[in-house]
């Protein structure tokens, strides 16, 4: 992973200095709350229904050990001992108090972490594929690009004051696990027929109040480039997007205001004046970040050896067989497998981490993976760098951690905001819907059975639970101060993006186990021989599950 | 009027800011004027280049700027709101695309806390918020003792320059 040079390290100290400066000064009432609030937001820190949250940076989702321990200790120190994992690839933490929050970023630094711009109007973490550089659909892999481009973004000064957040998702590979679609700009990175590295550019794409799938403005970018074109995409959104109201204030709004084609002649003419200017990557910056995200030492094994030996644990032990199939994923290397820790147990909210099990992590990457992990939006963790030979006693050891919840992809593995348990923009709460719901379908061979399914839930239509793009979505919605829930289908995050539509009046919360089961069981009984649900959906139709889920028993 | 911050200094502020009809005369001494001002009355502004300055509103292009920007004196950026971050565009592109060298402000609602930013988009002169001590300010506009990213005070990105 990227290791700092002087300069970085330095760079960061001048923020923490800064930042505790800013402290200070608000403490002493020289600073007005409003003014702070821009200033503690890009450093992470916003105040929720119950305490500040602070949001740390995990760049791109990759963490060394030694970052993990770090993380572990903070959350003893400062906080009450556990985190969470954010959707958008970061980890925050429920209970710091703004006081120790300078004391906690300099921690931080210590082990080249931070937590700028994890929120406000401003240029947020990169995210990116949880399997780049392993996965072996890939095609160019995004961790240097991401890199390149967070130092770029990273107290970019003209940036900071945009209309609203900004976030950008990168892609290397033909599937597309980064969600590019709903983000306000999208790249996959791609090859020309002269088989040089660039981007594809979506702008526009995002969920919240007004989901829309990006548009895409360029097909081909070569990737020297990419910082110009992003300056000019950003500088036309920072001088044309609405400031006046904040529901229209992002680029998605702008892009379908102006239409895309003008949106594309707006940024195209832009880029003219900076194009091969010096922001133009030189190969020596390409090699330089390239040289940081080299394959580890793999050991040399025997693949067909170890294909015998797991199939042998497999037919011997059948929670591990299911662990095996549902948790770990191809590799491009013979011999190796990425393993997700699933942070989705009954009982716990989804995404939650405790210190323990963050110590437990940096001790299992040090003695399985290259010493790295990587945090997924899904609100998992992986490692990407597993030999085969090892899965079986890396299960052993994941069971007693809590890890080892072999629901990956399924149904039982849920992404859903803090909601109204955490949260003040909550209309309702949301980790008591996905508990209800897994303990619903606690029978894990039907779950199984039922294959990939994503259900998605939000507490509010911020959508941070990503719930338009469940297959299954469900919303936290307000009746006259009651807590209610709409029920959404047909969403996708992946290459053949869709958004869901919504089925009909909202539900209690006491229903909603109900109206899930009754929605799985049409499936299971209509569906025809390997059809997933989403497939199932698109062949039904809305209107088959509107029926099931309404229908007046006669 | 607000104490100014220039070139790392805190000094007088000499330049007042009528409300002026375009068809109304130049007042006596340095004047900020708008740009509907500045294009409709040239001939003026010409004879009296060194005491008429421009002052932009955010939503201004300075492609709209009569006459070449060589000769203005202080062109002033109009911040209405501290999180307006549009005139940290706008600065960019006079330094870097007009090419304009003469002392470029910022004034409406900048905050201290916006002045290492508001230097590295080609700033030179700030009026602060009236809570602000100026004087105290001033440690405010070195935060950063390097910076990844190309701008108005630093053509280069850092890629370009790591040891
Ligand atoms: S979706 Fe709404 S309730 Fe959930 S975290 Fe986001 S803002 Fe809060």
């Amino acid at each position: 992973m990227y290791l700092y040079d002087q300069t970085d390290r330095q760079i960061i100290a001048d923020r923490v200095a800064q930042f505790r400066d800013q402290t200070a000064r608000y403490l002493a009432g020289e600073i007005k709350d409003e003014e702070f609030l821009p200033l503690r937001l890009q450093n992470g820190l916003y105040i929720q229904r119950l305490a500040p949250m602070l949001r740390i940076c995990i760049p791109y989702g990759l963490v060394s050990a030694a970052q993990l321990r770090r993380l572990a200790a903070i959350t003893r120190q400062y906080d009450k001992g556990y985190a969470h994992l954010t959707t958008r690839q970061n980890i925050q933490l429920n209970w710091p108090a703004l006081e120790d929050v300078p004391d906690i970023l300099a921690d931080l630094a210590e082990v080249e972490m931070h937590a700028v711009q994890t929120s406000g109007n401003c240029i947020r973490n990169f995210t990116t594929d949880q399997f780049a550089g392993v996965a072996p659909d890939e095609l160019i892999d995004p961790r240097p690009y991401c890199e390149i481009m967070r130092q770029w973004a990273t107290f970019h000064p003209e940036f900071a004051f945009l209309p609203r957040k900004f976030k950008i998702a990168v892609c290397g590979s033909t599937h597309d696990r980064a969600a590019v679609r709903f983000h306000d700009i999208g790249l996959n990175l791609r090859q020309n027929e002269q088989g040089e590295a660039g981007f594809e550019v979506l702008v526009g794409g995002g969920l919240g109040r007004t989901p829309v799938i990006g548009s895409v403005i360029r097909r081909f970018l070569p990737a020297v480039h990419i910082l110009s074109y992003l300056e000019a995409i950003l500088r036309v959104y920072n001088l044309k997007g609405n400031r006046d109201n904040r529901y229209k204030a992002r680029i998605k709004i702008l892009v379908r205001a102006m239409g895309v084609e003008a949106f594309r002649t707006a940024v195209e003419a832009e880029w003219q004046h900076l194009k091969d200017g010096p922001s133009t990557l030189t190969e020596a910056e390409l090699a330089r970040a390239k040289g940081f995200f080299t394959a580890p030492p793999y050991a040399n094994v025997d693949p067909a050896a170890t294909t015998a030996t797991l199939a042998e644990q497999a037919a011997g032990d059948k929670a591990f067989a299911n662990w095996l199939e549902r948790n770990t994923h191809a590799h491009r290397v013979a011999g190796y497998r990425s393993v997700t820790l699933s942070l989705k147990p009954t009982g716990v909210p989804p995404g939650d981490i405790t210190a323990a099990q963050l110590d437990s992590v940096a001790d299992l990457t040090e003695r399985y993976s290259f010493g790295e992990a990587r945090t997924t939006h899904e609100q998992n963790m992986v490692l990407a760098d597993v030999e085969a030979a090892q899965l079986y006693p890396l299960w052993q050891e994941l069971t007693p951690l809590g890890f080892a919840t072999p629901t990956l992809g399924t149904l039982l593995d849920m992404v859903c905001c803090p909601g109204g348990d955490f949260c003040s923009l909550a209309n309702a709460k949301s980790i008591p819907i996905a508990e209800t719901i897994q303990r619903r379908f606690a029978d894990l061979d039907y779950v199984y059975d039922l294959g990939d399914l994503d259900l998605n839930i939000s507490g509010c239509m911020n959508a941070c639970g990503h719930h338009h793009v469940g297959h299954i979505g469900i919303l936290g919605v307000d009746k006259k101060g009651r807590e209610y829930y709409q029920v959404q289908l047909g969403g996708n995050s992946g290459e053949d993006a869709a958004l869901a539509k919504v089925l009909g009046p909202a539900f209690e919360e006491s229903e909603v186990p109900d109206v899930i089961e009754k929605i799985i069981a049409s499936y299971v009984a209509e569906r025809v021989e390997g059809e997933s649900f989403l497939e199932a959906y698109r062949r039904l139709g809305h209107e088959h599950f509107k029926g099931v889920v309404y229908a007046r028993p006669d | 009027m607000p104490a100014l911050i220039k070139d790392g200094a805190v000094i007088d502020n000499r330049w007042t800011r009528p409300v002026l009809a375009a068809q109304d005369p130049l007042p006596a001494g340095p004047v900020l004027v708008s740009l509907e001002y500045w294009n409709a009355n040239a001939a003026q502004i010409t004879a009296r280049a060194d005491s008429v300055g421009l002052l932009l509103q955010p939503d201004e292009d300075p492609a709209a700027i009569r006459g070449g920007l060589t000769d203005i004196p202080l062109i002033a950026i109009h911040f209405p709101a501290f999180t307006d971050g549009r005139g940290f565009s706008l600065a960019r592109l006079l330094r870097e695309r007009f090419h304009y060298h003469g002392e470029l402000r910022a004034v409406g609602a900048p905050i201290r806390d916006q002045l290492s930013y508001l230097v590295r988009v080609g700033f030179n002169a700030f009026e602060l918020a009236e809570h602000y001590d100026p004087q105290a300010a001033l440690a405010s506009l070195a935060d950063f003792s390097d910076s990844y990213q190309a701008a108005a005070d630093q053509p280069l990105p850092l890629f370009r320059r790591r040891g």
